[in-house]
């Protein structure tokens, strides 16, 4: 039972460039890792404008589903995943990260990249979740998934001919993303 | 610490040559329904959503905690807030759990916002200190707070900050702390000044500094702002008002706390920050268990 409340969110605003972005913020591996994969998308809005001002932090597991309990995402040495990276967009609303594919932290989970997205006129965070292109395959086994219909598709990414992942956050408009809100046990 | 004013990451150059980029026009440097409304106008739509929604929790609606994404006086959400509602999820695996942020990350001077230069900031030095609590109200030790700021004269160290106050060549603005094992960050740093921005005509925003907070759990993550006490502008800023239950924007005032100020050298604020829900509220659920 919780007894305090929460205190509420605010706009990330204008001004957050100088502030939160942080050097190698976007590169959870080296881009020589074996492993390396690329997650990359664009954030639009309600018009199909890209939003030039939004912020994107993924956290996640790693290959193995193990997740980090590592220090160092701010300060990173090379060597150590974190799970943790945060992007900026650039003036065509793209982000993009360096990582590695989540495994299932459990059998039979599907893995996914857990998605905080923040921007300029969005008055509050919103949460979403970026699951493997095979996914696809496994939508009727998953309990959230298949919970949103046809809507699921906007949380699986889509694979390039480079076998990097694509995933473009809608704001609004008939490919809306779906976004989280998380349920609270009290 | 980045000392860039760029926001932009280093994504352009091989984007732009990505086969899966689609190409489209440029951006435009204003949000396409920003008005030239008065504040007469925002003033009142403020108002009438806060009547509405104060007349609901008479009826027995829910009191609203957080801010609404959609909320029109806010000129810029129109286009960026989802439209159709939030999708139930139950926290699974990864969302039980938060990047680890140490000492690794975070050096003991980057909690003073005032010796990051060669000189004293101009402005009203204050500092401001509270704790990192849970929905039970215990202290959540080792998470890492950012913040960002204006300085004294209402100006961000940001290129697209065009306000024509001057920049503080002694301020940049920015801060980092990770909570101690009772919970409690400081900050210490200039009092910020309130600046004018483009929501409609002579629009200005109540002074603030910026807070990003992690919690053990990624759902508890917050991004906010902390307001000072009896500020003249919060009932015509927009984003303040966004949160329409006047209790839950009491909870971004900090207080002034007397004790916390020191002899001819600093004023004190005491800001306590609570995150959503527990640590011990969430078990992971066993497979099939939906």
């Amino acid at each position: 039972m919780t007894t305090l409340a929460a205190t509420p969110g605010q706009t990330v605003g204008p001004f957050y460039g100088y502030a939160l972005p942080f050097e190698g913020g976007e590169s959870l591996v080296d881009r020589s890792h074996p492993a390396a994969v690329r997650l990359y998308g664009r954030v639009f809005d309600g018009n199909g404008a890209p939003i030039p001002d939004a912020l994107v932090e993924i956290w996640q597991a790693d290959e193995q589903g193990r997740v980090p309990a590592a220090e160092g995402s701010l300060r990173r040495d090379g060597y150590t995943f974190t799970g943790f990276g945060r992007a900026a967009v650039d003036d065509n609303g793209m982000f993009s990260f360096t990582t590695v594919e989540p495994g299932s932290t459990r059998e039979g989970a599907l893995p996914f990249f857990s998605v905080i997205v923040f921007a300029r006129g969005l008055p509050d965070r919103l949460y979403t979740r970026v699951y493997l292109p095979e996914a696809v395959d496994s939508i009727a086994d998953d309990a959230f998934l298949s919970s949103l219909g046809e809507r699921a598709a906007t949380l699986i990414a889509r694979r390039d001919a480079r076998g990097d992942l694509v995933f473009d956050i809608h704001m609004q408009g008939d490919d809306e993303t779906v976004f989280l809100e998380h349920r609270q046990k009290d | 610490m980045t000392d860039s004013n760029n926001p932009t990451p280093q994504t352009q150059g091989s984007a732009a040559q990505d086969a899966e980029e689609t190409q489209e026009g440029p951006i435009r440097a204003t949000d396409p329904l920003a008005t030239t409304a008065s504040q007469e106008q925002i003033t009142a739509e403020i108002v009438e959503i806060e009547t509405e929604y104060r007349n609901g929790v008479a009826a027995g609606k829910p009191v609203e905690e957080r801010p609404r994404i959609d909320y029109p006086p806010y000129r810029s959400s129109l286009l960026r807030h989802p439209t159709k509602s939030l999708a139930l999820a139950d926290p699974e695996t990864i969302e039980l759990h938060s990047p680890a942020f140490g000492h690794r990350d975070v050096s003991w001077v980057e909690s003073d916002l005032t010796i990051q230069h060669n000189g004293d900031p101009i402005g009203e030095r204050m500092v401001v200190t509270g704790r990192l609590l849970d929905g039970d109200g215990r202290p959540v030790p080792g998470q890492l707070i950012e913040v960002w700021q204006a300085n004294s004269a209402g100006r961000y160290v940001h290129k697209r900050d065009q306000h024509p106050a001057p920049l503080d060549p002694n301020f940049t603005g920015t801060g980092r702390t990770i909570t101690d094992e009772n919970g409690w960050y400081r900050f210490q740093t200039i009092k910020p000044g309130p600046y004018p921005w483009r929501n409609h005509t002579n629009a200005w925003r109540p002074a603030h500094i910026h807070f990003s907070v992690f919690g053990t759990a990624i759902t508890q993550r917050i991004v906010t702002q902390m307001y000072f006490p009896s500020d003249p502008l919060f009932a015509l800023d927009p984003i303040y008002q966004s949160i329409v239950d006047q209790d839950a924007r009491d909870r971004l005032i900090a207080t002034y706390d007397h004790s916390l100020t020191s002899p001819e050298w600093a004023l004190g604020y005491r800001w306590d920050i609570v995150l959503n829900g527990s640590k011990r509220t969430w078990t992971e659920p066993e497979e099939g268990d939906h």
